[in-house]
């Protein structure tokens, strides 16, 4: 072998698997390989999961494509379309197909998918009896209906149901035969499938159900004419799909002689026993498990790609599936044990006359299960607690009404995506409706939110509308999608480690800087993106607030330029007012500055306090310099307000200080950078006219001293704050909220709320940490206040002419003349 | 017509950084990147004409900070699946000094 030449790819199966495993290949190594791919079908990579909407009539072939033959070409990717592969030579590494065209190989990638099961009965090779797997067959279908009546289809799952309703919209008069007491049953229990059942007999389905096949008969013209059951009876039939199963694909692999046992079996590296060989998809046996829906196939792609790129790096462990049938107006999800058995306990919720049902199977605390009909608006939240395995011992008592009754603002409270028209909007930020992005969902092939959210925007900004848009793409591809797993979740796409890895290793390997950092977790991407860096330069600035010198490059415009940038680019400026207290000598001075820096609108807030909008950026340094006033940091992520009610000074119904406590609190945490904002309240009695219980520290008093909440938020999604602990003292205020929030600064992932992060780890762990150890509640409060104690007012420092290039452009004096006027 | 016209030193422009030139053609936003390149695009974003200038600079490109569009220094385009472009114009470094050409 010559070095100049590149390694060989040769891929066997030019379907889902195969090929999404390229792409990935492609995107972490482009010029590895040199790829030859083989495709017993006479198309591209199209999306099988959508054949069911070509069938009904929804979509068309074209728009199911997910690589044309282009594509293969752009990508200097050899391409043999229409040639299966029928030998493959371990020995000289080299694969012949049918009609003799070779390829060699150095390393083999089989996706050769399933092979759809046939009932081994008389008739089962008649014209006229198909299965539903490929285009081919999609046609032959759409070809039936529009020259026959009759319509059989074997097998009450996904697939045969899938099909049944695609023929009948196509006009046919369809029979589903299930051998099985109900549909889908290993997706649905007996009640939900008998709701099923009862949606598609209203759309004109017909079902037998507990019948045997026995005989397909041959008709005069030599086309099947019925079926045949056990029990005697018959049914004229002028097509019959199957739809009993599959099996996978493995008679090439066990002719070359690789181990399979019901698939190609393959490690956790997608590996088969001939380590030069790869395997991917539904052909594939992992653990012992063959899997049948996308979304795990794209993980094992995901996988395989890390290894044939040789970085050696990820490990497929197995995936928990879910279920959705794509069939219009019939919504039900399904996931992991819905059952139940010994030692799980369930939780039903049932209005069968409602078409309603939801059930949900419990076990040591934890979902393992579940199947939703009729509302499936919750099946991505639950699908999510069951995969990270969440302890939802709190979350209990609201668990059936949803997270979506939990408070969303900005889709007119809408939580069932399945009823919305397409011309209603679903991201009211970023005004996308729900056709949008059902069409680019399905146009561009999507499969992920974030691909979703790359493409529409929808979701991208204030992130509520993601629970709809996650079950826009549910009802859309189906099974194929996959809520991602927030147990572990990388930085971003420049790393695989997770925000806990690499916090970890900052504080334990002693990385003092961004660069440092990215080079020991080998960085991606030269300097990094938009999302790690802010991250980085906040992990690092926790970790080591004495040593490290934060990098104002790595922050957002707002925390560069310490004030919030507009929509025109000019900025807005919010001194702290500390509490919500002020003087007349403060308002004058806003009022001046107002007034002579033309200041267009002024605007109290919701903070309690005074926005100044519209100041153009390099007004801003005499801006602060004028008022003479701490920033009030509300651009950051960072400490926001102290919200506070008047209290006990002169409110007749109060029994705290909350104004003072509120100041102290304020004065206390200024300056604070934390993963994401921060915001607290205090309140005097328990009227809370401050609002406490919705912010990350709520504070309100009692009679007999202070009530602390925490984790409360009332921004995008309302949530009520959950009780802490109840202290007599202000200081104990100090000292629990404190702590509080260092546990937060120090734990929680950059841009997490509060709230995310105690959902994540669990208010349990937040009071074994907090109220149990006093000791270490003590430290935490010390390191905050070390943390603090140095940190320099960024306005005054500015306004001393720190960072004077970032505030002043650059002026043409004359035509040829430029100067870089640092000061007039 | 080309005419280069000397701005500033370039360490006046932080590294993954830029400065804003107020131009007759507009504002012109003149990035550095971490290997020391300059480039000059006009300063309005593709999307919805936000100040690049005031974006995360990375690699040879700059994020928005008005709604994360992600833009190529060295031609203005978005980087997809985005779409649009904004202007560029060239800029060079020679002794130290950094020189950007309108026409
Ligand atoms: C109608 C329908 C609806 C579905 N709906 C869903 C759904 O809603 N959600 C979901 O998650 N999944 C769904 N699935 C399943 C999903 O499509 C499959 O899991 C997925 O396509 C499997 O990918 P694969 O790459 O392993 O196999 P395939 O996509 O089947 O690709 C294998 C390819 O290899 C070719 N091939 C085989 N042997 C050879 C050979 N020797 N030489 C050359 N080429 C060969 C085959 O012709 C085929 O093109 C559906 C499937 C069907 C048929
Ligand atoms: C870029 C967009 C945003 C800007 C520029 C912005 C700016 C501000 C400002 C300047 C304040 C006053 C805060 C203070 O006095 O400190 C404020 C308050 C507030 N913002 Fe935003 N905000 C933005 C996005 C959001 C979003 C997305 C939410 C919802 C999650 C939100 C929720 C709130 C709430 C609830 C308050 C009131 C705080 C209180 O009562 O204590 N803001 N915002
Ligand atoms: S919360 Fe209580 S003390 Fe504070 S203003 Fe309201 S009623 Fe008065
Ligand atoms: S204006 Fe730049 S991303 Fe919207």
């Amino acid at each position: 072998m010559t070095t100049t030449k590149k390694t060989r790819l040769v891929v066997i199966g030019n379907g889902m698997a195969g090929i999404r495993t390229l792409e990935e290949l492609l995107k972490l190594a482009p010029d590895m390989y040199d790829i030859t791919v083989f495709g017993a079908e006479p198309h591209g990579n199209y999306n099988r999961i959508l054949l069911s909407p070509v069938l009904a009539g929804e979509m068309t072939i074209k728009d199911i494509m997910l690589n044309d033959v282009d594509w293969y070409a752009q990508n200097g990717i050899t391409l043999h379309l229409n040639k299966t592969v029928t030998q493959i030579d371990r020995v000289r590494r080299k694969v012949i197909a049918a009609d003799g065209t070779e390829a060699d190989y150095d390393r083999l990638l089989l996706s050769t998918g399933s092979n759809p099961f046939m009932l081994p009965v008389p008739g089962k090779d008649l014209p006229g009896v198909i299965s539903y797997r490929d285009i081919k067959d999609t046609d032959e279908m759409i070809e039936a209906a529009s020259r026959y009546r009759h319509a059989v289809v074997i097998g009450g799952g996904l697939l045969g149901l899938e099909a049944a309703n695609g023929l009948k919209l196509r006009g046919m008069d369809v029979t589903v035969v299930h051998l099985m007491p109900w549909l889908m049953e290993r997706q649905l229990d007996r009640t939900a499938a008998g709701l099923l059942q009862k949606s598609l007999e209203a759309k004109g389905l017909k079902f037998l159900l507990e019948k045997q096949t026995e005989e397909l008969v041959k008709g005069e013209s030599g086309r099947i004419c019925a079926v045949k059951f056990k029990d005697g009876e018959t049914l004229p039939a002028d097509l019959v799909v199957m739809a009993v199963g599959i099996r996978p694909n493995t008679g090439l692999a066990e002719t070359a002689g690789l181990y399979c046992n019901r698939g190609v079996v393959v490690n956790d590296t997608m590996q088969t026993y001939d380590p030069r060989i790869y395997a991917v998809g539904e052909c594939v046996s992992h653990r012992g498990i063959a899997y049948g829906l996308v979304a795990p196939l794209f993980e094992q792609a995901k996988v395989c790609a890390n290894h044939l790129a040789q970085l050696g790096i990820s490990r497929y462990t197995g995936s928990v599936t879910s279920t959705k049938l794509k069939v219009t107006g019939i919504d039900l999800f399904s996931a992991g044990d819905f059952i139940g058995g010994e030692g799980t306990e369930e939780i039903v919720l049932s209005d069968p006359s409602g078409g309603m049902y939801k059930k949900l199977v419990i076990k040591d605390d934890k979902i393992v299960g579940g199947v939703l009909y009729g509302d499936t608006a919750d099946g991505s939240w639950y699908f999510q607690l069951l995969r990270d395995g969440q302890n939802i011992r709190e979350l209990r008592g609201r668990l059936m009404s949803g997270q979506s009754h939990l408070g969303n603002s900005g889709h007119q409270g809408q939580n069932n995506a399945a009823s919305m028209p397409d011309e209603m909007e679903v991201c009211g930020c970023n005004g996308v409706c729900k056709g949008t992005i059902v069409k680019a969902i399905k146009e561009k092939g999507l499969f992920t939110l974030e691909e979703v959210r790359k493409h529409t925007k929808a979701s991208s900004s204030c992130g509520s509308c993601t629970g709809l848009v996650e079950q826009i793409l549910a009802s859309t591809i189906g099974g194929a999608y996959q809520p991602v797993d927030t147990s572990r979740k990388p930085l971003c796409g420049c790393t695989d480690y997770t925000h806990e890895e690499i916090r970890k290793a900052i504080v334990e390997r002693k990385l003092k800087s961004i660069p440092e950092a990215m080079g020991f977790f080998e960085w991606r991407n030269v300097n990094g993106c938009a999302s790690c860096r802010p991250a980085l330069n906040y992990y690092l600035l926790c970790a080591w607030p004495y040593d490290y010198r934060d990098d104002p490059q790595s922050r957002f415009i707002n925390e560069r330029a310490h004030a919030n940038i507009q929509k025109d680019g000019s900025y807005s400026v919010v001194p702290r007012i500390y509490g919500g207290v002020t003087t007349p000598a403060q308002l004058k001075r806003i009022a001046e500055v107002a007034e002579k820096y033309a200041v267009p609108t002024l605007k109290i807030t919701g903070g309690q306090r005074i926005d100044l909008l519209g100041v153009k950026k390099e007004d801003l340094p005499k801006v602060w310099a004028d008022l003479d006033m701490p920033s009030g940091f509300a651009y950051g992520k960072s400490i926001r307000t102290v919200k506070t009610c008047v209290g006990s000074e002169w409110c007749r119904f109060g029994v705290q200080d909350s104004t003072s406590l509120g100041i102290a609190l304020e004065k206390a945490l200024d300056r604070m950078w934390a993963p994401h904002k921060v915001k607290l309240a205090v309140s005097g009695c328990p009227r809370n006219c401050a609002e406490a219980t919705i912010k990350d520290v709520g504070i309100v008093g009692v009679d007999s001293g202070w009530e602390i909440y925490v984790a409360g938020n009332g921004g995008i999604k309302a949530e009520v704050s959950l009780f802490l602990v109840k202290v007599k003292s202000a200081e104990e205020v100090m000292e629990y909220a404190s702590a509080f929030i260092q546990l937060y600064r120090e734990e929680a992932r950059y841009l997490d709320r509060t709230v995310h992060w105690v959902q994540r780890v669990g208010m349990d762990y937040v009071k074994k940490r907090i109220v149990a150890d006093a000791t270490g509640r003590k430290a935490l409060h010390e390191r905050l206040k070390d943390a603090l104690c140095d940190e320099k007012d960024p306005w005054q420092e500015r306004v001393r002419g720190a960072e004077a290039q970032e505030f002043m452009p650059i002026r043409f004096q004359s035509k040829n003349h430029v100067s870089g006027d640092t000061h007039e | 017509m080309s005419e280069w016209i000397r701005i500033c030193p370039l360490e006046e422009i932080p590294r993954l950084g830029s400065r804003v030139v107020q131009t007759v053609k507009g504002d012109v936003a003149v990035f550095r990147n971490g290997s020391d390149e300059v480039f000059a695009l006009r300063d309005q974003c593709p999307h919805k004409g936000g100040p690049l200038s005031q974006g995360i600079v990375f690699d040879r490109k700059v994020t928005c900070p008005l709604h994360g569009w992600t833009v190529q220094l060295d031609s203005g385009e978005a980087v997809a699946p985005d779409c649009g472009c904004t202007h560029r114009y060239r800029a060079r470094v020679d002794k130290g000094e950094v020189y950007l050409n309108l026409s």
